[in-house]
């Protein structure tokens, strides 16, 4: 969904563009109900038994991020926004990655119960 | 002076400058957040055996904070909607409504589940001394079940001396044989009046449900408290937006009070999709 255009100053303009936003609005209800179904299912997946715990993590985190990824293409407008926006977040999750592989090789030092 | 790139765009970027500054703010949440789930994720693989706890968060009131949360992300960016088409009046009760979300969410975390939490008390067992709690940890059945044992006695301090704990137990350690105590419950059962006594010298450790129980619990207060933190800074910046002087800034410029509430929406809706990962992984999973 696009970020809405910046606003007219000519009042026939502007007409449009409010009625352009108000597709929007609808489009924020459809997600914001889609959010909350989404939250039931993972608290419902959550009593199914997938036969590991590895399994329902991974199944709980999938349904996370489908909700988290419509939050920031939705909400967050990143489903079209402009290209600096998106080289800065490259660069976050390159530098997000280097922190979990960190802590991964960090792991390795402290061999308790492995 | 005045602020450049407020409201209009700069040519060579194509954005306003507010706009590049949070986004490179949440760049470094980002980084803050992702350094504690890895944490949260190395602690949780390096667990021993029955030492990361399930089923000990309140899952109704959880789903219920995690609903208010998502309905203050629609209302704020319904709010910076009713801005672009002008209309404050809407504006002014969305964002009552999203203020209302956040202090909702606060008191119900801060008043309601972290005190209920900190009046819970548990009993690590040490691991010589486990048989000897068998009728309250039901390890032989779960052995045969290959599932991880049990080696915490729960439930409230009922009362203590020298030598032992006295403590009510919880329903999974009340009848821990039941198959139906395998897996947490939907609805928190409630404390039993069947109480345990505990030889003080058969524990690891007690303590209550605090960061230093457990690194389960260490690491829900750490995410949970800085994330009540942003939550605390969005709703201050909202009520400031709420307020009569921002009613000044849009009579003076509607667009740059919209622009505003897009930065601290942006920010709100980072802290909610926070939330969407921080839910399950506490209190489902």
């Amino acid at each position: 969904m696009n970020n809405p255009p910046d606003i007219s100053q000519d009042s026939k303009e502007y007409e449009e563009y409010a009625h352009g936003v108000q597709k929007h609005v609808r489009g924020y209800l459809m997600v914001g109900a889609l959010l909350l179904t989404f939250t039931a299912i993972t608290v419902a997946l959550s009593y199914v038994d997938f036969g590991t715990r590895k399994a329902n993590i991974g199944i709980a985190m999938l349904v996370a991020t489908l909700k988290a990824g419509a939050v920031a293409a939705v909400f967050m407008h990143l489903a079209a926004e402009k290209r600096l926006i998106y080289r800065i977040l490259i660069f976050t999750g390159f530098f997000v990655l280097g922190l979990f592989w960190l802590t991964f090789m960090a792991w390795y030092d402290y061999p308790i119960f492995r | 002076m005045e602020i450049p790139y407020t409201i209009s765009t700069r040519p060579d970027t194509g954005l306003w400058n507010a706009k590049i500054g949070i986004w490179l703010f949440l760049a470094s949440e980002v980084m803050l957040f992702g350094g504690l789930f890895s944490a949260y994720i190395f602690l949780r693989i390096d667990a021993a055996p029955g030492t990361w706890p399930h089923g000990l968060l309140n899952v109704p009131v959880g789903t219920m904070n995690t609903a208010i949360l998502i309905l203050s992300s629609v209302t704020v960016v319904l709010a910076w909607a009713s801005l672009k088409m002008r209309r404050y009046r809407a504006y002014w009760w969305y964002m009552l409504a999203t203020i209302s979300c956040g202090v909702i969410f606060l008191t119900v975390k801060l008043a309601y589940e972290w005190p209920q939490k900190f009046e819970h008390f548990g009993v690590y067992i040490k691991p010589d001394a486990l048989g000897k709690y068998e009728k309250y940890l039901g390890n032989e059945r779960r052995a045969e079940k290959g599932m991880e044992p049990r080696i915490e006695i729960t439930g409230h301090l009922h009362s203590q001396n020298a030598k032992e704990y006295e403590v009510a137990l919880d329903p999974v350690n009340a009848d821990p044989d039941n198959p139906a105590m395998d897996r947490p419950h939907f609805f928190p059962l409630p404390v039993t009046d069947k109480i345990a006594t505990i030889d003080k010298e058969d524990v690891e450790r007690a303590t209550m449900f605090l960061p230093t129980h457990s690194a389960y619990f260490a690491s829900y207060f750490t995410i949970t408290g800085l994330h009540g933190m942003h939550v605390l800074g969005g709703v201050l910046v909202f009520i400031y937006m709420w307020l009569p002087v921002s009613k000044k800034l849009y009579q003076r410029n509607p667009e740059h009070l919209a622009n505003r509430v897009e930065v601290s929406g942006l920010f709100w809706h980072f802290v909610d999709l926070i939330w969407i990962f921080v839910f399950p992984l506490f209190y489902l999973l």
